[in-house]
Order: structure tokens, then sequence, then C-alpha cells
């Protein structure tokens, strides 16, 4: 007894090291963020924020605030696009089986592998000639085919997991499919809606190819846009630039501590059968 | 990333309908009716939206990139989209470009390098973590902050960690005696460089892809093993990498499709220099149409097309493997 704890003590010693020198990074923005601009250049660096200085977030809270809120309009409008389409395909690709799902199912498969460089020109071509240039809702489409194909996938898996018999009942009841949809479907698949909204909202929030080539230069930029903008014309504030990272993590930050399962869940879902 | 869409098996939506009605007795059969036409209407109803979004904001965007790619474009032309067709002349121009050369050794070396580390790097975590000790899942799951940042944010934070003067790599290595490197601007370093911050980015990916796989290994195979005296190793090269073997695949060849598209990383912390060191297909595709001020949108929808057709090809094993080991 007095062994093995003394054996997955030193487990649990080796996994928080790992841990931390895997997020040393994540802690060196922080202590970067904090750091006064005279002792940016030491050499070498503080390893801990001793004389720290919100001089960066205070800068943050006066430049970045609009590309903030413009994320935030950029990253609802996905998630409700994203939700509103892939949702009702979902069910119908896992309960109603029409011929030519599977082709459906293997075209979603197939979309996830195109790189979004390549979508990102298609994008710029045909929105050059519909003046959707530097539109919010132009990169909110843009966006959401990050996470479509994901999402009907998602769906599709999660929903072929209802039992048969409930939207037999339904029928019995005399509801129609969609009726079904909504009063049944849906609320049931509560779990899938939320790993779909939080990896459509995390890609839009963290998206840099679309924001540079269809709003790069616009009235309304995204937050990776204004710290792209902030290393180019200043690479002096290196603790502004930091503390606007790490502003710009709190979504990734928030959703983990309180969704982790989800995440995890979102991550394998793809990978792996069961 | 985030070359990071992760494709879930739609394989449970199709099995059913596959394996019970080829497997079960008839009467079995009888049960799932044949769908009425009215419900093949309202399939098709719930899925018109899906299917025109894929027409007209996945097709759609790759034939004009095509398109783009087989005619001589200028900014002009681009805007009155009178371009005269030129066949594959641009495809020739980047195939004599001095820049095809070392883009494609590039990406050929950034995809594989990255791979072999993150996956070994992910595997050996895995294996750690799969052990039961307190905070053990905790910690996993604080090792998908890297993961889940947005790339521009893990991107700047490299470039600053890997600055030459102020950076703190340079200056850890200076406690031990190892001279500075000046990783991001000197052109035998910056292809590595992006490479360390990639391989940061993916191995949360492969670790818990990996360790799901692990959990799918009976326990009482290491029962057994050790009750035959198998030590750690062996219990690891006899029975876990060859049970992972179908997990690893899938891992891999996810990995190679999405490291071979990586863009942000590499073009926010070198922008595929000095002088082309760092430059990927990706990259090379992204500096043609819009790095520039005279966009050449021919040529780089032409590399980007290259791109396309690498994805697909391993694309197409990543789904062939999947269903293989779906029916298995």
């Amino acid at each position: 007894m007095n062994r093995s704890t003394s054996r997955t003590w030193w487990k649990t010693a080796i996994g928080v090291l790992l841990t931390a020198i895997m997020l040393f990074p994540v802690y060196w923005m922080l202590n970067v963020s904090l750091t006064r601009d005279q002792d940016m250049r030491k050499s070498p660096p503080d390893l801990l924020p001793l004389n720290g200085t919100l001089a960066g977030y205070r800068t943050v809270l006066g430049e970045q605030l609009p590309y903030l809120a413009t994320s935030l309009v950029i990253g609802l409008g996905t998630v409700a696009l994203t939700v509103a389409l892939a949702a009702p395909a979902g069910y119908a690709l896992a309960k109603l089986r029409p011929r030519g799902g599977g082709v459906l199912g293997f075209l979603f498969l197939v979309a996830q592998m195109i790189p979004g460089i390549i979508m990102a020109m298609g994008f710029y071509a045909i929105y050059l000639q519909l003046g959707l240039l530097q539109s919010v809702p132009g990169l909110i489409v843009a966006d959401s085919t990050l996470a479509v194909p994901f999402a009907v996938l998602i769906f599709t898996a999660f929903m072929s997991g209802i039992p048969r018999e409930l939207l037999q009942a339904a029928q019995m009841d005399g509801a129609g499919p969609w009726r079904t949809f909504r009063a049944i479907v849906l609320p049931m698949s509560r779990n899938a809606v939320v790993t779909v909204s939080l990896f459509a909202f995390l890609w839009s929030w963290s998206d840099f190819v679309f924001a540079s080539t269809l709003v790069n230069g616009g009235a309304h930029e995204p937050i990776t846009l204004g710290i792209y903008h902030y290393i180019g014309n200043n690479n002096q504030e290196w603790n502004a630039i930091m503390a606007t990272a790490v502003v710009a993590s709190l979504p990734a930050a928030v959703i983990l501590v309180l969704a982790q399962r989800y995440v995890a869940a979102g991550v394998t879902a793809g990978a792996v059968k069961d | 990333m985030k070359q990071t869409a992760h494709p879930p098996d739609h394989r449970p939506a199709r099995t059913p309908t596959g394996t019970a009605a080829a497997a079960a007795p008839a009467p079995a059969r009888a049960a799932t009716p044949r769908r009425p036409a009215s419900q093949q209407w309202a399939a098709w109803a719930f899925l018109t939206p899906v299917t025109l979004y894929l027409v007209l904001f996945y097709a759609y965007p790759l034939y004009r990139n095509l398109d783009l790619s087989l005619r001589d474009y200028t900014v002009r032309s681009f805007v009155q989209g009178n371009a005269p067709f030129t066949g594959l002349e641009n495809y020739g121009k980047i195939l004599d470009d001095p820049t095809f050369a070392p883009a494609l050794l590039h990406t050929v070396v950034f995809t594989a390098v990255c791979l072999v580390f993150q996956y070994a790097i992910g595997l050996a975590l895995a294996v750690f973590f799969h052990q039961h000790f307190r905070l053990s899942a905790t910690l996993r799951a604080l090792f998908l902050v890297p993961w889940l940042l947005p790339l521009i944010v893990s991107a700047s934070t490299w470039s600053w960690m890997l600055n030459s003067d102020s950076g703190i790599v340079n200056a850890l290595m200076g406690t031990v005696g190892v001279d500075p490197v000046n990783w991001l601007t000197s052109p035998s370093w910056s292809l590595t460089s992006v490479i360390i911050a990639n391989i940061w980015i993916g191995v949360p990916f492969n670790l818990v892809v990996l360790h799901s796989g692990l959990q799918s290994i009976p326990a009482g195979l290491y029962e057994a093993a050790a009750l035959d005296g198998a030590n750690a190793w062996q219990r690891f090269w006899r029975i876990t990498f060859p049970l992972l073997r179908p997990v690893s695949a899938i891992t891999l060849l996810l990995g190679l499709v999405y490291t071979l598209k990586v863009f942000d990383i590499i073009w926010i912390m070198t922008k595929g220099g000095p002088a082309d060191s760092s430059t990927t297909f990706a990259t090379w595709s992204y500096q043609l149409g819009f790095g520039n001020l005279l966009p050449a949108f021919g040529p780089g929808a032409a590399v980007g097309n290259l791109l396309v057709v690498a994805a697909l090809v391993f694309g197409l094993v990543y789904i062939r493997v999947q269903r293989k080991q779906a029916l298995s």
C-alpha cells in the first residue's frame, strides 16, 4: 500500500513537470504581457513579472476592443449559421436515410480536406465580383466553411444514437418530420449542439486566413487581424502584443474550463470510432 | 488548422442499414419497412439548405480557383472578368519557378518532421497519462491549451520566445553554454523554428486521440503479460503498439492532411523567409495571390490546386482506411 502510493506520487510529480514544460509558452505569454517596456530587452529576461505592469492591458483596452467586438459578432454568427445548416442535415442523414445520403456524407468528409488557403482564394474571386469583400456577413459565411462539414458529421453520428422507437411514437401521435425534429431530436441532441457550437465559435474566433484575405483593411476586422497589424506596425511593445494575445486566448481558456469534456469529445469524435 | 477540423466517423449512420439488412433474418427486416416516398421528400427537404451551401460555398469557390489557375489574370482583368484562357500555362510557370523545388522540399520536410515528432511525443504522453495517478485527467485536459489557442497567438508567442536578442530560448541555451541562434532570421534555422512551433501545437491532438485509443485495449491483456513476466517495454512493444495500429494509422493520416495545409504559423512567424527558406506550397500560394502589390492570382491558384490534389489523395486514403476499420 505504502509502496504504491509513493509510486503514484512520483507519477503525479512527473505529470505536473511535463504539463509545465508543455504550457511554458502560455506562461511566457502571460509573463511578457506583464513586463515593463524597459525590461523587455533585458538579457537574460526576467522569469517572473516581479516589476509587473498592466500597461500592456491598458493598451489592449484602448485599442483592441473594437476588434474583439467584431470577433464576437462573427463567432456568434458562425455558430448560428453552422447549427442551422448542420442540425437538420444530421437528422436527415441519420434518421431519414435518403437515397444519395451516403454520397453527401462522403462529400463532407472530403470537404474537410481542402486547404483553407485555397478556399480563401476562391472566396476572394467571388466576393470581389459580388462586392462582399470587407463585409462581416461575408466573413461569417467563409468562416462557417471551417465548421459545417465537421458539424454535419457530428450531428449525424450523434442523432443516429437516438432510439428509433421515440421517433416512431411521435409519428404515431401525428407529428410530421419537422415537428419530430423540433420537439424531440433537437432537444435530445443538446450535447452535439454544444460541441458543434464550441468548435464553430473557436475556429471562427481563431481564423486568420479568411480574415486576412477577405476583410483586410475593412471597417470591421477581427482580433486575429488586430494582433497581426499590431505586430506589423510595432515590434517594440511586446507587452501590449502579448496582452492582446492573452485577451484573444480567453475564449479558449473559458471554453476549456467550462466544457472540457465536450472539447475532448470533439477532438476524438472524428479520428477514432468509439 | 485551424486546420484542425476532425472528420468524425459517419459510419454509425450507415452500418445499421448495411449490416442489419445483410445479417438479420427475414422477420427483422420486416421490422424496418422500406422508407415511404414521403419520407424521401422530407429527408431532402432537410438536406436542401446544406446541399445548396455545399454547391455555393465549396464547389463554386473550388471551381473559381480552378478557373483562376487556367487563365492569365491581371488586376484589371480580375475585376472585369475577361482574362484570356491560357490552359496549363500557369502550371508550367510554377514548375519552372526557382521557388518550386525548395517549396516542395520544405513542404515534404515540414510535414514529415512534424508528423514524426507529434506522433512520437503524443504517444509517449498518452501512454504516460494512461496510468492511474492523482491529477492525471486534469493535467491531460491542460495539454489541450496549445491546440485551442488561436494560431496567431501561438505564432506570435513563439516569435518572441525565439527572438535572437531577447528571446527566452536563446537565454536558456546561454545558461548551458550554447551559442545563441538566429532562429527566425537565418535561412538555415527558419524552417526548424516553424517546425518546433507546429509540433507544439499538434502534440495535444495526437495525445488525446491516442489516449482514447489506449482505453479500448483490454486491461486483461496487460495482466496476462505481467503474469508471464513481461516488462514495461515488452508490454508496450508487444501489446500497446500493435493493438494501437489502427488508431495510429488514422491519427497519422489526419495529421498528414492537416500538416500539409499549415499556413498561419509559417506566415506569421517568418512569411516563408528569409529568402524562401521556410516557404511551403501553402505559403507560396498565399504569397503569389495576396503577398505582393501585384498579385499573381493565376500561378497562386495553380500552386493551391496542387495542394488540393495532394490533400485529396491522402484524404481518400484516410477515408478508405477508416471504412476498412469500420467493417472489420
